[in-house]
């Protein structure tokens, strides 16, 4: 059904954006609840960092990382010379690429809901005994669920659409970077291959759409886990 | 026995008190809203830090703001039951219930009692939205009981509830108060709850303890007028069951050595200390002993003073032995009568009511 190149086209938007969404998801945790609960010198300025990637152009998010993470970059080089690793030209590269603009999304989605988990219930898990870390894994962790599932699909689609960032970092190769929006815009560069670049376009459409109905089946039973919806 | 001195201001509350608790039974803070009521089990559970306090439970520091020792609020051991209950939504009511309890779950037997106690059984699987406000507070006070503290903080537990649920929840209550042997304060702004729940009674406003002690003895000072003025001028006094009537269903209990009441049968045993509470409205007063009456509790007792409680009525503190009796009359009456401190008269009382029994109903 698909063609190979297609299939390998999906394969790697796949590898991509659920890599980068795992990668994503503890660091997202992290700044929003730092954002959402503590008080601290410099906070306006970590959330207008964590936002950056959200309102600057992709490109320029793609050039900061290229500068950043490329093969001589601030922390690419020394990366490249301690441990051979490096983002450039690569999957990884892509994955990073797709986490940076996913992160404000999943910061923001993950903010909101920690905001709205009434600290009440935490206090009343202390006096039952419970340390800062079992009330955060046992008490705001799952009541926040919903939000992490928003901002996991949230990021998903956007690490699934992401061009600009990825293009400049990591460019345009098959099979290594070649997500299905760089397929497509590679089909579109050439004359007379409308029809694969449409099937391109109807497997983005159906990726899209069930990772919608897949998260919003999880969350009407996590709801239901919760109390919130009747049993 | 939990130990309190603090010297602290929060906001526009200025505390400053000291006071122990008994290592058993209730004790009720009671004061108006904004007296620092909440604010005072705050800073026992440790939930906030006060500038200048020493808190000690069972010998063991809490607070010691002069050694900087603040035990953080999961290790102190104190059980907090809050006004809105505060039961994890996402944990059915046995997970609330499992959630402060010791990780090798070796306290079945108290499970069982305490989930006996507090009929919970029925509502184990249930997720708290389908609690009442009734059962939520029940779930809430188990599970606090569960995490074995060594002092239970209860915050006006019924005041989110309507009446009929409270009347639902005292009886509990009451048996909870009797049967656990560790204090309780009991946080409050009801005289009912109060008189129906606690042995002994801490007074508070702004900050400061009024009066402290039995809930008898803070009933009967000064200190208490503001809150029993008008119908609610009453009298409250701990009396002993002696004996039943051979033929009519009433019982006689002693006030005194000297002095008696009959009141409407009780089903306590011999002996049993029970508190009584008489309404200045239900207390009329003659000047010689009526040889045919009605009324079966005629007492004689001596006028303590006479204050006027509105445009046509008065107040009469009354003595008789140890316990102090009060009479709502009219003007005209007093008028009348010509009342004076000092003069030697009888009361006519016709109604007593059991408010508080030491004797558990099991």
């Amino acid at each position: 059904m698909l063609s190979e190149y297609e299939w390998a086209a999906l394969q790697l938007s796949l590898k991509v954006s659920i890599s980068a969404i795992i990668i994503c998801l503890p660091v997202a945790i992290f700044f929003a609840w730092l954002l959402a609960r503590k008080q601290f010198i410099g906070k306006s300025l970590l959330d207008g960092i964590v936002h950056l990637p959200l309102v600057l152009p992709p490109v320029v998010t793609g050039y900061l990382l290229l500068v950043t993470f490329g093969r001589q970059g601030l922390i690419g080089k020394p990366l490249a010379e301690l441990t051979g690793f490096t983002f450039a030209f690569s999957w990884e590269g892509a994955a990073l690429a797709a986490a940076v603009v996913a992160l404000p999304l999943m910061v923001r989605a993950i903010r909101l809901s920690l905001e709205a988990v009434d600290t009440k219930l935490e206090v009343a898990a202390r006096t039952l005994g419970a340390g800062p870390i079992k009330v955060f894994l046992t008490i705001t962790l799952p009541l926040t669920l919903p939000g992490l599932l928003t901002a996991l699909l949230l990021g998903f689609a956007r690490s699934l659409g992401e061009f600009g960032a990825t293009i400049t970092f990591v460019s345009n190769i098959p099979e290594i970077t070649q997500t299905l929006p760089l397929a497509m815009y590679a089909f579109l560069e050439t004359p007379g291959a409308e029809e694969q670049a449409a099937r391109l376009c109807i497997i983005a459409i159906i990726v899209a759409l069930s990772s919608l109905l897949v998260s919003e089946w999880i969350a009407r039973r996590m709801r239901k886990k919760l109390g919130l919806l009747p049993c | 026995m939990l130990n309190v001195s603090i010297n602290s201001q929060l906001g526009s509350l200025d505390m400053q008190l000291e006071f122990a608790v008994p290592s058993r039974g209730v004790t009720a803070i009671f004061g108006r809203s904004g007296a620092g009521k909440s604010t005072l089990i705050n800073y026992i559970a440790g939930i906030i830090s006060p500038n200048n306090a020493h808190i000690t439970l069972q010998d063991k520091v809490l607070t010691d703001t002069a050694n900087q020792e603040l035990v953080p609020v999961e290790r102190r051991k104190i059980g907090y039951v809050f006004q809105d209950a505060r039961l994890f939504p996402h944990y059915t009511v046995e997970g609330n219930l499992n959630y402060g309890r010791p990780s090798d779950k070796n306290d079945d037997e108290q499970y069982h009692y305490i989930v006996n106690l507090l009929a919970l059984k029925g509502l184990l699987q249930r997720y708290p939205t389908h609690l009442s406000g009734g059962e939520k507070q029940r779930v809430a006070i188990g599970r606090a009981l569960l995490s074995q503290p060594e002092l239970l903080l209860m915050d006006e537990p019924l005041a989110s509830l309507d009446t009929p649920r409270k009347q639902e929840l005292i009886p509990y209550l009451n048996r909870l108060a009797k049967e656990i042997n560790i204090p309780i304060l009991y946080v409050s702004h009801s005289l009912e709850e109060v008189i129906q729940l606690a042995d002994q009674m801490l007074l508070l406003d702004k900050g400061k303890i009024l009066q402290a002690g039995s809930v008898e003895s803070v009933w009967s000072s000064s200190e208490m007028s503001p809150w029993l003025q008008g119908d609610s001028r009453s009298s409250l006094f701990k009396a002993t069951l002696s004996h039943h009537h051979e033929t009519y269903a009433m019982s006689c209990v002693q006030i005194s050595d000297a002095h008696q009441l009959w009141v409407r049968h009780l089903n306590t045993p011999l002996g049993a200390q029970l508190r009584f509470r008489v309404r200045a409205n239900e207390v009329s007063l003659v000047k010689q002993k009526p040889d045919y009456s009605s009324i079966r509790n005629i007492l004689p007792v001596t006028v303590k003073r006479v204050i006027p409680a509105d445009e046509e009525s008065m107040e009469v503190e009354l003595n008789v032995g140890d316990v102090t009796l009060w009479s709502h009359i009219t003007r005209w009456a007093a008028d009348d009568l010509n009342l004076a401190q000092g003069d030697n008269l009888f009361a006519q009382i016709k109604g007593v009511s059991v408010t508080h029994n030491d004797w558990s109903d099991r």
